[in-house]
């Protein structure tokens, strides 16, 4: 199967009944297999007139209770960005799946990039904070889909797929697991305030029709959901608990692989460029070389660093410019090599034997 | 004619300046709902950004307060999503025709089932009274000094262009026209428009020779013609007096529609 049509997969195995999209190249099949599925599966697909419109449909419906997901790619990623962020502000639970490709602007459109890793993170105006995952085989497009609507719905966040040309057209094996009991987000406690948190900083949902009559804003809101846009205790109570919410729970969130811990060089990677330090491991008859392969990298998990108490120097190859490099060096000491590939083909193992070499 | 029942009195005092039109229109759907009965917990309130997209916050129903342009794009998930909520749009001009323009015609076209209340005051209300694109030409605002160059739209026509099942329009002068056009597009199936003309004193009426509320209602009220007249005046050949727009019911049909009650 296809990794496009995996996540799709993924998307209705977890419950998935609203799809709201526009096609855009290397994302398009998402769409396709959704249009396909979902109907039958008594759920909603709608093709929207771009970007802006898929999330804020995507948002009204999952106001609705439905777990409802969008898929797009660089551009379309870019014009989401002002939902994105009214999303991260009224703790709309949603999905949203990007199919990297190679930019900026139209850049290369059937070419895998990883250029978008900082965007998911920093894209939308504000402060705030989300998830992203990052699916290196056709088997993760399926499985951190299923993952990617329980975090959103267990911390009512917009929760990032961040795939790429390569795992979204690549065809593999895939388990279609049924996946655990759906978890939907806690419901509102009876006297709790639509916007009140809990102690792990989340609020209960109550969706449209519960009989809550709950007022949702973009705008800076109090407990009640009232606008409160002037007081800035308001502003800095809210913006503060919608990271915190995240950030406190980064390791009840963390996924990630440790190989070689005892190892001196270090390669950490996320998404395909992990498939070609694998090849360079396996190619090697000793345990010299250790790797930490990220499933998820925001909130970013600085501890699994330290998973390498050897560690001398650590080696990060991505598709782009080297954008996730920069939170591994604010956090060890070590030396940190960037190894940028843009152009849109992975680094091959020869490329990283030799950085290897040249960094040890 | 005011359903007290629907009013988050916990909100008040509202945003609004004195002699706004927005709180006739909010009244006047508020009625409206209330004649159709519906249940608070099937009715679904959205807006975009604006003085008119602020309405949603002072009603008692849950409600979805957006970003500037979008809240028909946001009303579609909402009703695509769950067709047994009643969904009611509040908009206005500069939401709706500017920013949100592609979002309306994609909306009338699809013929999502759902009612569209744009209070339309010829101007950007909140950012302060700039020119919107149905600001009339000539008239004053803080972006056209020297008076408006461009052609203004006529959002009735475009929605019945673009496909909208029911299309009606009216001023906040005419409060029982107005309710009653609200409920007809509450029970037509398919997207129902109405347009209100309103008027906002404090960013168009000000700069444009209207300097009472009562001025500027009454210029929107004797400029208002029942689309009937004009057809029959426009058919004898008789001359429409400069600045004339249509009032009534401009549209009510019966084609395939989305997102309707299964
Ligand atoms: C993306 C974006 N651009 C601009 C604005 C600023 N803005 C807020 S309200 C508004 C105009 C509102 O005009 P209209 O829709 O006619 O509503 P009114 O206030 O007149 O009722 C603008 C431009 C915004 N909030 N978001
Ligand atoms: S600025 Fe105009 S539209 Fe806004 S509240 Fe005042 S009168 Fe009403």
């Amino acid at each position: 199967m296809q990794g496009n049509t995996a996540c799709a997969e993924g998307a209705l195995a977890a419950g998935c009944r609203f799809f709201g999209g526009y096609p855009i190249t290397p994302s398009t099949e998402v769409a396709e297999a959704m249009a396909r599925r979902l109907p039958k599966a008594g759920g909603v697909f709608i093709s929207m007139e771009d970007e802006l419109a898929s999330m804020a449909a995507v948002i009204g419906a999952a106001w609705t209770g439905v777990r409802s997901m969008t898929a797009t790619s660089g551009p379309g990623f870019s014009l989401m960005m002002e939902n994105i962020g009214y999303a991260a502000m009224t703790e709309t639970p949603c999905v949203v799946v990007n199919v990297q490709r190679g930019g900026p602007s139209t850049g290369q459109p059937t070419r895998a990039a990883q250029g978008d890793m900082l965007q998911c993170r920093f894209g939308s105006h504000g402060d705030y904070s989300t998830i992203a995952l990052t699916p290196n085989s056709v088997q993760e497009m399926f499985d951190l889909t299923v993952k990617a609507f329980d975090l959103a719905d267990r911390f009512r966040v917009p929760t990032f797929l961040m795939a790429d040309e390569i795992v979204g057209h690549m065809r593999e094996r895939v388990t279609i697991r049924d996946p655990a009991a759906i978890v939907p987000p806690r419901p509102l406690a009876e006297g709790s305030l639509p916007f009140e948190a809990g102690e792990d900083g989340v609020p209960g949902f109550a969706p449209f029709g519960s009989g809550r009559s709950v007022h949702v804003t973009g705008l800076t809101h109090n407990e009640r959901g009232y606008p409160d846009t002037t007081d800035p205790e308001a502003h800095d109570k809210l913006v503060r608990r919608l990271i915190t919410k995240i950030e406190s729970a980064r390791r009840e969130i963390a996924d990630y692989e440790v190989k070689n811990p005892d190892a001196e060089t270090v390669f950490v990677t996320y998404g395909p460029p992990s498939r070609t330090v694998e090849q360079v491991i396996q190619d090697r008859s000793d345990d010299s070389i250790g790797h930490l392969r990220l499933r998820l990298v925001w909130p970013f998990p600085e501890f699994a660093l330290e998973e390498f108490p050897n560690a001398k120097v650590f080696l990060m190859p991505e598709l782009n410019m080297g954008q996730m490099v920069r939170e591994v060096q604010r956090h060890v000491d070590q030396p940190v090599v960037s190894l940028p590939k843009i152009g849109g083909e992975l680094h091959t193992p020869a490329e990283l034997v030799r950085a290897l070499e040249a960094h040890r | 004619m005011i359903a007290p029942d629907w009013f988050r009195e916990d909100r008040l005092p509202h945003i609004y300046c004195t002699g706004c039109g927005n709180g006739t229109v909010i009244n006047c759907t508020l009625a409206a709902v209330e004649e159709m009965g519906w249940k608070r917990d099937e009715t679904v309130f959205v807006s975009g950004i604006g003085c008119s997209s602020r309405a949603p916050g002072y009603i008692l129903a849950d409600s979805l307060h957006t970003t500037h342009g979008r809240a028909l794009a946001f009303a579609t998930g909402v009703k695509m999503a769950r067709p047994e909520f009643n969904v009611v749009v509040f908009t206005g001009d500069g939401d709706l025709a500017a920013i949100g323009g592609n979002h309306f015609i994609h909306a009338c076209r699809r013929n999502v089932d759902m009612t569209v209340v744009c209070m339309n005051n010829h101007i950007y209300g909140m950012t302060g009274g700039q020119g919107s694109p149905t600001t009339p030409p000539g008239a004053i605002s803080s972006t056209t000094p020297y008076g408006a160059s461009e052609p203004a739209f006529d959002l009735a026509e475009l929605a019945i262009a673009a496909g909208a099942n029911h299309v009606a329009r009216w001023t906040s002068y005419h409060v029982k026209e107005l309710t009653k056009a609200v409920a007809v597009g509450m029970q037509t199936p398919g997207l129902s428009f109405i347009e209100v003309r309103t008027q906002c004193p404090t960013n168009y009426g000000r700069h444009n020779k209207l300097r009472t509320v009562s001025a500027m209602v009454e210029y929107i009220r004797s400029h208002a013609m029942l689309v009937e007249k004009y057809n029959r005046l426009t058919a004898e050949g008789k001359p429409i007096p400069e600045g004339t727009f249509t009032v009534g019911e401009l549209v009510r049909r019966n084609r395939p529609a989305m997102g309707v009650r299964r």
